[in-house]
């Protein structure tokens, strides 16, 4: 007889059940991880590329998965690493123009900007446009934009977002704060200063 | 300016109060401060709106043909 147990099949079975399952789940979460991944690179194709490159990596790694956990968040850890190993710039934020008007720049400015009284923060929101928002993200800078995106685009919790980045959850909420910031005041040039 | 100055209060709670991280007490007094400052009332839902505003206008659908392109990493059976 050989030394093949009976158990051996089964346990590969089993095994490629697993693998099956694992692959099933994290393609069903693509949709959901390219609306991050757009928008921490720059470029349709660039956020493809780190798609690919992340799923590869994610199918040939799915054993070091623990299933019941989060799976888009272990995804984006991934994602996020090749992110950074692509050599993308490590800017370290620049000390932009203080922003101690406060959180209320961006509103303040808007509200100035409108001269309808009692006109509601909706209609003041609609004064944005979707192109600039998007461009005014991506110009707050990648330590801040990458919180910003997984908290705000990607719905994660603080948690989940120090996880991902691998940064102390005190630095997501002050990353998360500033970002928000410095959003907001590309906004309110772009929406009511500059032209 | 036109506009009272912002209230300090508001600055501080206002990120936790959005994220939804705040524990009960915390919150208890944070929306009681709301009920009686318009002015931050008004900012409050002007920052919800934003935030929703910013979601929505930054979500890209994925390709279709990207999907296949995934699917197609998956290990053979």
């Amino acid at each position: 007889m050989s030394e093949v147990t009976p158990t051996e099949p089964r346990r590969l079975a089993a095994e490629a059940r697993d693998r099956v399952r694992f692959e099933e789940e994290a393609l069903e979460l693509a949709d959901q991880v390219y609306r991050v991944a757009r928008r921490l690179v720059g470029s349709r194709e660039e956020a493809e590329e780190l798609m690919q490159e992340t799923y590869a990596r994610a199918f040939r790694s799915w054993r070091s998965y623990t299933p019941g956990t989060n799976l888009r968040a272990w995804l984006l850890r991934i994602l996020t690493n090749l992110n950074i190993d692509r050599g993308r710039r490590r800017q370290r934020a620049p000390e932009m123009q203080p922003l101690e008007e406060g959180d209320y720049f961006l509103y303040n400015r808007l509200e100035e900007s409108s001269r309808e009284p009692g006109s509601d923060q909706d209609a003041v929101v609609e004064r944005l446009s979707q192109d600039g928002v998007v461009s005014a993200l991506s110009s707050v800078p990648h330590d801040f934009r990458d919180v910003v995106v997984l908290v705000d685009i990607g719905d994660f919790t603080y948690q989940d977002a120090a996880q991902i980045l691998d940064i102390p959850i005190g630095t997501v909420m002050s990353r998360l704060h500033r970002g928000r910031r410095i959003l907001k005041r590309a906004l309110a040039e772009s929406a009511v200063g500059g032209s | 300016m036109g506009h009272a100055d912002p209230c300090e209060k508001c600055e501080e709670v206002m990120q936790p109060y959005l994220d939804r991280v705040l524990d009960e007490s915390e919150r208890a007094e944070a929306e009681a401060h709301l009920d009686a400052c318009g002015y931050c009332r008004k900012r409050y839902r002007f920052e919800e709106s934003l935030r929703q505003f910013v979601r929505q206008a930054c979500s890209e659908a994925m390709p279709p043909e990207l999907k296949q392109k995934l699917a197609a990493l998956r290990t053979p059976l």
